[in-house]
């Protein structure tokens, strides 16, 4: 059996899967129970400055956007940090780390940008035996408008200034969690390593309108009449958020610096695909939110069994390997040449494939009176969209053409060298090969 | 209340509550969970082979679209364009053999979209929430005679109405509605459905309904090619095929169509007498239909006796499969020899290649009462030419008779089903309209 065991930034877990900070991290109840579950660590729900704590609406919180069958795709929210004393937080915290001493238990801070409140909650926070911090520098809504979550997270210098706080009044990992509301994602991590963070985690949620209520004429979730943006996550969410993962992993300014992800992830495989692209571990929340405690089990089950078939004995054995083939699109072979190819035994004839490539691609599939599809290898440059819209797996695929072959689209030779945009003669500013 | 047990025919065999269980829809209408699942799960197929597969052309895909966005009312109408009689369609096509058995997840899992479910929660959402969807487009002058007000004769006529042609129908029965108020089993047709369909049908106007008029009767072909400008026949198949066995004449022998026919009409069904021991005689829909209510009745022992082997047998092996669920046993290849007093004695067949013949050995079953369901014959042919025993038709239902159109299980072609009653009668007005208006 495949060890799970992770040690991210020095802060050891019995499994990769942490519960990130937000609901279900909320309150010692809730997370005895995610502990109880099996998940190896959790990220409690945000902390803010001592004082009245944060309210939050009486209305919905959450927005949702649905898939066949009401299959949750993703969830907004407008919920703020914990509305619950800090006090109360603190407590509660201490007694479950020293209830589960084998398990990550981290303390989300978010509280204003200035050096006294950071130095007073960190003081605090020791006291409880947390693991570690995470900086929220990641919440899209309300607390951004009084300067902290995103808006700090936008701004690469408050960053790695309150980073350098931390690391000044606290010994164990910082952590930084990132805003995906961002153009470049690249320079707030960049701050963040700049600062001494030990690790980056992302992403945080993307600002978002789930729904508009067209009787009411305003945004989900409706307070009272009126909605506001919140903030997105959920399996929507997953491929945006491993490409701004990709691109901190490849990074020669942050390659290397460790990585929590987060984003859209649900079962093991999600959280492999995230792990492959540099993340030393992971974090879940609306899978949780969707189905409760319980799908830990399928993912430590299934991260295991995967591991073993392909014989990785820990994680760190496969963390980060799909890094260095994610490249820019100048750099890929356009000599490789594809084409699609139908499965007839598989097929079940819907001629969804057929739709979609007549209406909006290349005219490259056939259709005899018979239902029977086939691929035109005459006219199909390989794009994969009947493959996306099959409803049935392996049913199409796509078959690389051999080298010396002729590609009967171009009526040219598929050439076994690799060349890419930068050296081909349609660019304008291509440099002879060399 | 007498009991299952109680010899010969007899009525009340169960009670009230247990009759009007029995009774109940055979498929209940789905709720709006179920609704919502079943509706998800279309592909939304390209020139989709359930649309090939339904005789009315309804474009299924669309309407079950338009039923997972939220507008089962616009989904009514997609159906109600190409098919009228699209709630009594989705009650009683056997879809297993039409759309839902061309479904490509039937070919994919086994599991086909449940198109007749969800056709019949469009339609009655729309006629539950709006009164009549269509308009008649501007008078055209035109009359139109429909003989029948079967499916056949009233979407022919609706279709004619809604064109903009005045309509007469003349029906000899007291009920418009043909084998939907008739024949149509109980369990699939449930709240008098047939009559309030009916009834929103004629919602469009401009159909004039003469009920007791029978052609034959002092109503003639002639005459109503002298007095229209067009003539539908839609008498649909009136007579009943006899069993050619010693005992056709015996008391306890009777047609099933009547028997269901008496069922259908019946204000209690405890007054409908049954057999403790009931013996159906055929192979197709009107078979399972008298067998299954027969023991829906209270009988205690049901057969049906068919002359060939399953796979040749008219009732889809859903309605097999019906059946057997309800305690009905199916006999293949027995045919009827003779009709003893409380006895039916039937013969073994054998397929000789060149036709079925009886081997010669028979055996005896308990039957109180023998339903004969050998298919029906047609009755009022018009003076019209014949062929296949119905009446010839091409293209869309012209007779070889000028300004005389036939459809529904009385002309050449069908399938003997509703749905093809219904395709027959639209493109027949279709087809007069076209030859009235010359605009087609
Ligand atoms: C017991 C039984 C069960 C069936 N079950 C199903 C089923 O589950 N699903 C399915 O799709 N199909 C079923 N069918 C077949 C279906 O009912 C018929 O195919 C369909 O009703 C044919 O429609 P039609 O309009 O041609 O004829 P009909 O429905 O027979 O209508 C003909 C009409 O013409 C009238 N008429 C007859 N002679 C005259 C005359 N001389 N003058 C004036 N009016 C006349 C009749 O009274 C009747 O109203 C069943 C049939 C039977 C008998
Ligand atoms: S009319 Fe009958 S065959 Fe056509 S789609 Fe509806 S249920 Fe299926």
């Amino acid at each position: 059996m495949a060890d799970l065991t992770t040690d991210f930034v020095g802060i050891k877990s019995p499994n990769p899967f942490w519960l990130a900070s937000a609901p279900p991290t909320d309150k010692e109840y809730n997370v005895r129970r995610a502990f109880d579950a099996g998940w190896g660590g959790v990220v409690w729900k945000t902390l803010g400055a001592e004082g009245p704590p944060v309210v939050n609406v009486n209305g919905p919180r959450y927005g949702v956007i649905h898939g066949a069958d009401r299959r949750v795709l993703g969830i907004n929210n407008i919920e703020l940090i914990t509305d619950r004393p800090l006090e109360v937080n603190l407590e509660e915290m201490a007694r479950v780390k020293a209830d589960y001493p084998d398990r990550a238990l981290i303390a989300s801070i978010m509280v204003p940008c200035e050096e006294q409140a950071w130095r007073d909650i960190l003081s605090r926070v020791q006291e409880t035996n947390a693991d570690g911090i995470e900086l929220n520098f990641g919440c899209p809504h309300g607390m951004a408008e009084r300067g902290m979550g995103s808006a700090v997270g936008q701004v690469p210098e408050y960053i790695e200034m309150v980073v350098r706080w931390c690391k000044a009044y606290y010994d164990r990992p910082v952590i930084v969690k990132l805003t995906p509301n961002i153009t470049d994602i690249r320079k707030p991590a960049q701050a963040a390593k700049n600062g001494g963070a030990d690790a980056v985690s992302l992403i945080n949620t993307i600002n978002s309108i789930t729904s508009v209520d067209l009787d009411m004429m305003a945004p989900q979730p409706t307070i009272d009449g009126k909605g506001t943006h919140g903030g997105y996550c959920g399996p929507a969410v997953k491929p945006i958020a491993m490409n701004m993962v990709a691109e901190i992993a490849r990074d020669p300014a942050t390659y290397g610096m460790p990585i929590s992800g987060i984003g859209g992830i649900g079962t093991w495989r999600d959280a492999a695909e995230f792990m492959a692209l540099g993340c030393g571990n992971v974090q879940v929340c609306t899978a949780a939110m969707t189905y409760g405690f319980k799908i830990v089990a399928e993912m430590k089950s299934g991260l295991s069994q995967w591991m073993d078939e392909k014989g990785y004995a820990s994680t760190a054995d496969f963390v980060g390997m799909a890094v260095p083939n994610v490249t820019d699109w100048q750099y890929l072979n356009l000599n490789y040449v594809a084409k699609a190819q139908i499965d007839q035994d598989k097929c079940i004839s819907c001629g969804r494939c057929y739709a979609a490539c007549e209406d909006t691609s290349h005219q490259a599939i056939a259709m005899s009176p018979d239902r029977t599809f086939s691929v035109i290898d005459e006219e199909c440059v390989a794009c994969n969209l009947c493959v996306d819209v099959c409803p049935v797996d392996d049913c199409i695929t796509m078959i690389a053409m051999t080298p010396g072959s002729i590609d009967p689209r171009t009526g040219k030779e598929v050439l076994k060298e690799y060349a890419n945009w930068t050296t081909h003669p349609n660019n304008p500013g291509a440099v002879a090969a060399e | 209340m007498t009991s299952v047990t109680a010899p010969g025919i007899t009525a009340g065999r169960l009670s009230a509550d247990a009759l009007a269980e029995a009774f109940g829809d055979l498929h209940a209408p789905l709720d709006p969970h179920e609704v919502r699942v079943a509706a998800d799960r279309c592909y939304f197929c390209y020139d989709a082979p359930c649309v090939t597969a339904c005789p009315t052309d309804i474009d299924i895909p669309l309407f079950i679209r338009q039923i997972a966005t939220g507008t089962p009312e616009a989904a009514a109408r997609t159906i109600f364009e190409q098919n009228i009689l699209g709630g009594m369609c989705a009650r009683v096509c056997p879809t297993e053999d039409l759309c839902e058995g061309a479904c490509v997840r039937e070919l994919a899992e086994g599991k086909p979209v449940e198109i007749g479910r969800l056709q019949r929660h469009a339609t009655d959402t729309l006629m539950a929430r709006q009164g009549h969807p269509f308009t008649r487009a501007p008078a055209t002058g035109k009359r139109i005679a429909v003989v029948g007000a079967g499916p056949a004769g009233l979407s022919c006529a609706h279709r004619l109405a809604m064109l903009g042609h005045d309509v007469t129908i003349h029906e000899a029965r007291p009920k418009p509605g043909g084998l939907n108020e008739y024949g149509i089993a109980a369990y699939k047709s449930t709240d008098d459905f047939a009559a309030r369909e009916a009834a929103w049908l004629m919602q469009i106007g401009g159909i004039a309904i003469q009920t007791g008029s029978a052609l034959g009767d002092g109503l003639t072909v002639d005459g109503l090619v002298a007095d229209f400008d067009a003539v539908f026949l839609a008498v649909g198949l009136g007579g009943v095929n006899a069993l050619g066995a010693a005992g056709d004449d015996h008391a306890s022998v009777n047609d099933a169509v009547n028997f269901i026919a008496d069922l259908r009409q019946a204000g209690d069904l405890a007054d409908i007498a049954v057999g403790r021991h009931v013996v159906v005689i055929g192979g197709g829909m009107t078979a399972v239909d008298a067998a299954v209510q027969s023991k829906l009745l209270g009988a205690e022992s049901v057969t049906i006796a068919y002359r060939r082997d399953r796979d040749r047998m008219g009732a889809s092996r859903y309605e097999q499969d019906l059946a057997a669920s309800h305690g009905v046993r199916i006999m293949f290849n027995v045919q009827p020899h003779a009709i003893h007093d409380g006895e039916i004695e039937l013969e073994y067949t054998a397929d000789t290649g060149t036709g079925l013949s009886g081997t010669g050995e028979t055996i005896r079953l308990s039957a109180d009462q023998v339903f004969r369901a050998i298919g029906q014959t047609l009755t009022t042919d018009g003076g019209l030419t014949i062929a296949d025993r119905k009446i010839a038709v091409t293209g869309a239902g012209r007779t070889t008779r000028t300004g005389v159109w036939a459809g529904g299980d009385c002309a050449q072609g069908g399938d003997d089903l509703t749905v093809t009653a219904v395709a027959q009668g639209r493109d027949a007005a279709m087809d007069i309209h076209a030859a009235l208006v010359g605009d087609a």
